[in-house]
């Protein structure tokens, strides 16, 4: 099992598969970052799984994950930041009340 | 010494036990993360996830890619959400209140995506996947340093000031601004 990539790539999709989930139904906006955040991270073990079990990819899929993260921190402070603004402007994390540009 | 080399009754190495072990704890609290009405509860239950995560890494010979996920994941993006959480001081509530009315339908899109991604992963065959018990490909420190400072400088160069960029773009977006003069609303929201 452990030897075997389509282990590691169903893992990933399933994992994905729940962060979409969660993307889609949660009202609160900051469950819908964290819902984000295991999406990537659901990426990321495809990505590392990849580099594990393909020979060519020697050492890139370490490197790839590793950029992905650090693109994943900057991402997650920027939109925390966003959220914390909104907030502070309308006093609720809810996204469906952040209707005002639509009305 | 004492353990043998296969589970006895199901004749799984250990590997697989600690696979399965962990891939059940990352699923089960990542579903807890995505339905807990408990928005705290939510974040905490993230961290169980990154942290099986973590070891699922170790268990693929990855092991730089879990010491960063403890860094990275467990040490300041987990923070960082637990505060934005506490700021916001959303409390629980009933389902109504949790979920937007399309839930159901984001289920069963979610479970679609999952049984399209599951059937396109078996059907595949993978190039190359070594045989089970190939001790599998473990990437060495020294490759990947030499791939990250020799090979991908300028990608490392481009990540730090993308790092730069979102430390003043995240303090820039969330300090509260100074209060306006009396009147004058300003056009355009910059301060």
């Amino acid at each position: 099992m452990t030897g075997n990539l389509d282990a590691y790539l169903v893992l990933s999709g399933l994992l994905f598969s729940i962060g979409t989930f969660g993307f889609l139904a949660r009202r609160n906006a900051i469950a819908m970052l964290m819902s984000v955040e295991l999406m990537v991270n659901a990426v990321n073990l495809a990505i590392v799984a990849f580099g594990t079990f393909v020979p060519e990819l020697k050492g890139q899929g370490t490197v790839i994950a590793l950029f992905v993260m650090a693109v994943a921190a900057a991402e997650a402070t920027v939109g925390l930041a966003i959220v914390i603004a909104i907030y502070r402007n309308r006093r609720t994390p809810l996204v469906d009340e952040y209707s005002s540009m639509r009305d | 010494m004492g353990l043998p080399q296969t589970i006895p009754l199901l004749g799984w190495s250990w590997d697989d036990v600690i696979f399965v072990v962990l891939s059940g704890v990352m699923l089960g609290s990542a579903l807890l993360v995505v339905l807990g009405r408990n928005i705290i509860r939510s974040g905490l239950f993230m961290i169980l996830s990154f942290a099986a995560l973590a070891g699922i890494y170790v268990l693929l010979g990855a092991p730089i890619v879990a010491a960063a996920q403890v860094l990275i994941y467990i040490g300041a993006i987990s923070v960082l959400i637990l505060f934005a959480i506490m700021l916001t001081q959303s409390k629980g509530g009933s389902a109504a209140l949790t979920f937007h009315h399309q839930a159901k339908a984001a289920g069963l899109a979610a479970g679609l995506l999952a049984l399209i991604l599951t059937v396109t992963v078996l059907w595949t065959t993978w190039p190359e996947a070594v045989a089970p018990g190939v001790a599998v490909a473990t990437a060495s420190t020294v490759v990947v340093a030499q791939l990250l400072f020799s090979n991908n400088t300028m990608a490392v160069e481009v990540i730090s000031v993308l790092l730069l960029a979102a430390v003043i773009g995240g303090v820039f977006l969330a300090k509260r601004e100074e209060a306006p003069d009396a009147g004058e609303p300003t056009p355009d929201g910059s301060a």
